[in-house]
């Protein structure tokens, strides 16, 4: 990587932006605590419902044994601890994720970088997108910092859609903010149905997390991982 | 390859799991965590204000069985003797920072003027339950007492214990004094019944169920929570770590 590269093509390119490298780590340990106490505080009540109240006489849609020790925060029942880890980085990820949006508008990683093109969406190269993924092509070798159609719609899918949607319905549970916004109860059509939509986008945050290592992992550990730290990534061969 | 380095993603998020654990013992690290519970109270009461309102939802919205949590009964011989005698001999004391200290019967209690809500209880298990509400809202009791201006603090002793210890339950003025905050004697339209709280239960929408004290049976305004029980304002406070501020 050291030495000059001799093609047209770089060896090794500036990949990810520092307001990228930053909010991808303090939202790695974030999320990771917010997992594992949130499983914590699901085994305080390990029942979902839907509406405006829920509770053991009522009919729950989904009821679940209790999450193991290994997967929760702390490994031993403390609900109160559980809380605290919860709710001290709850808001680490929603302040975490408005300030990497008005840098990723500010530094255009947005606009570059996630914008959907109107060629994109084309059926054959949609197609084409996927095959390649399937085949573990990541890279367009012809422009290989560029995110392809897959990896732009679940990017933009979490960082536009589950993400701000845990956050709100992690709002919409609690008392005092439903009264500061009563608009959070009428959104998500109760307090109740907040919890469940909370823990089914926790679900796919969390099948998103263990996607996104199996790639990284596919796609290269050690390159991916040091890309995140230095910015610098270099191209893989083929 | 592959599984070296999915023995290593997985080792890393045991260890990681584990140092959570020795983080939590940490008194520092605690610290550090616990301190989150004042930024969302400045949060919340900076997005809401002092005095926005908990939602008020219609009678067909009302739960079909408002469950009883935490201890259901007092089962003591004297809370026994009154509630045999429908709590005629019940009283509450308003005392501490007050200018007239009070001893008020259910009788005093259900003439005063009286405000009912159809308010959501949000216990901090997860569970919701709404249920009508109906009692003295808690700063005509405190006008009657005449509260002092040295006070910051209402903190609700009661009749309950647990673990040997007597239950009971603070709030500061901000709560203390918002209108939905009731001493309720009523829960859907029939006196409370021994497991929600009887003769009477304080009732603060914005905030978790455990800070709702039920047999209430003494109102004292203070300056300082530090000298009560374990110091930290309330039964689960002292004795689990709960929030004070349970607004979340």
């Amino acid at each position: 990587m050291d030495a000059p590269a001799p093609d047209s093509v770089p060896r090794a390119i500036a990949r990810h932006r520092l307001a990228t490298r930053l909010w991808h780590w303090v939202n790695a340990v974030a999320v990771f605590v917010l997992l594992g106490s949130g499983l914590m505080i699901f085994n305080a009540h390990p029942h979902l419902y839907w509406g405006q109240y829920g509770a053991n006489f009522d009919h729950p849609w989904l009821s679940l044994p209790r999450w193991p020790g290994w997967l929760t925060i702390p490994s031993t029942y403390d609900l109160a601890l559980g809380r605290r880890w919860h709710l001290f980085f709850a808001p680490v990820l929603a302040f975490g994720l408005l300030a990497f949006m008005i840098a990723s508008l500010i530094n255009r990683h947005f606009q570059r970088d996630l914008r959907l093109r109107r060629a994109e969406l084309a059926p054959r190269q949609v197609w084409r997108d996927v095959r390649a993924h399937l085949a573990f092509r990541f890279h367009d070798p012809a422009d290989p910092g560029r995110y392809n159609l897959l990896q732009k719609a679940s990017y933009a899918l979490i960082i536009f859609g589950l993400i701000p949607l845990m956050i709100f319905t992690g709002m919409a549970m609690s008392p005092a903010m439903d009264a500061a916004w009563p608009w959070l109860i009428d959104l998500f059509g109760g307090r109740q149905s907040a919890r469940s939509i909370h823990f089914i986008a926790a679900a796919l945050i969390a099948g998103f997390v263990i996607v996104h290592l199996a790639l990284v992992i596919l796609a290269g550990a050690w390159n991916g991982v040091r890309s995140m730290i230095t910015g610098r990534w270099r191209v893989p061969e083929r | 390859m592959i599984l070296t380095r999915r023995a290593l993603i997985g080792s890393l998020a045991a260890t990681t799991l584990a140092g959570c654990d020795a983080i939590g013992r940490d008194p520092t690290a605690r610290e550090i965590l616990f301190s989150a519970e004042n930024m969302h109270r400045w949060l919340h009461r900076t997005i809401g204000g002092r005095t926005a309102l908990a939602r008020e939802f219609r009678p067909d919205q009302i739960s079909p069985i408002f469950r009883g949590n935490g201890n259901q009964n007092p089962d003591t011989p004297t809370y026994n003797a009154m509630a045999a005698g429908g709590f005629a001999d019940w009283r509450i004391a308003v005392d501490g920072l007050v200018a007239r200290p009070l001893a008020l019967s259910m009788a005093q209690l259900r003439a005063m003027p009286a405000r009912t809500q159809i308010t959501r209880h949000d216990c901090v298990e997860g569970w919701s339950a709404i249920g009508k509400w109906h009692g003295v809202p808690l700063a005509t009791v405190l006008a009657a007492a005449g509260l002092s201006d040295r006070a910051r603090y209402i903190v609700f002793h009661c009749a309950d214990a647990a673990r040997g210890r007597p239950y009971y339950e603070s709030l500061d003025l901000v709560e203390a004094l918002h209108p939905q905050t009731i001493l309720a004697w009523a829960l859907n339209d029939a006196p409370l019944t021994v497991r929600n709280g009887a003769p009477v239960r304080l009732r603060c929408e914005r905030q978790l169920g455990y800070k709702h004290a039920k047999y209430v049976e003494r109102i004292e305004a203070v300056a300082s929570l530090k000298g009560i029980q374990g110091g930290m304002g309330g039964y689960w406070e002292d004795v689990a770590g709960y929030d004070w501020y349970a607004g979340i």
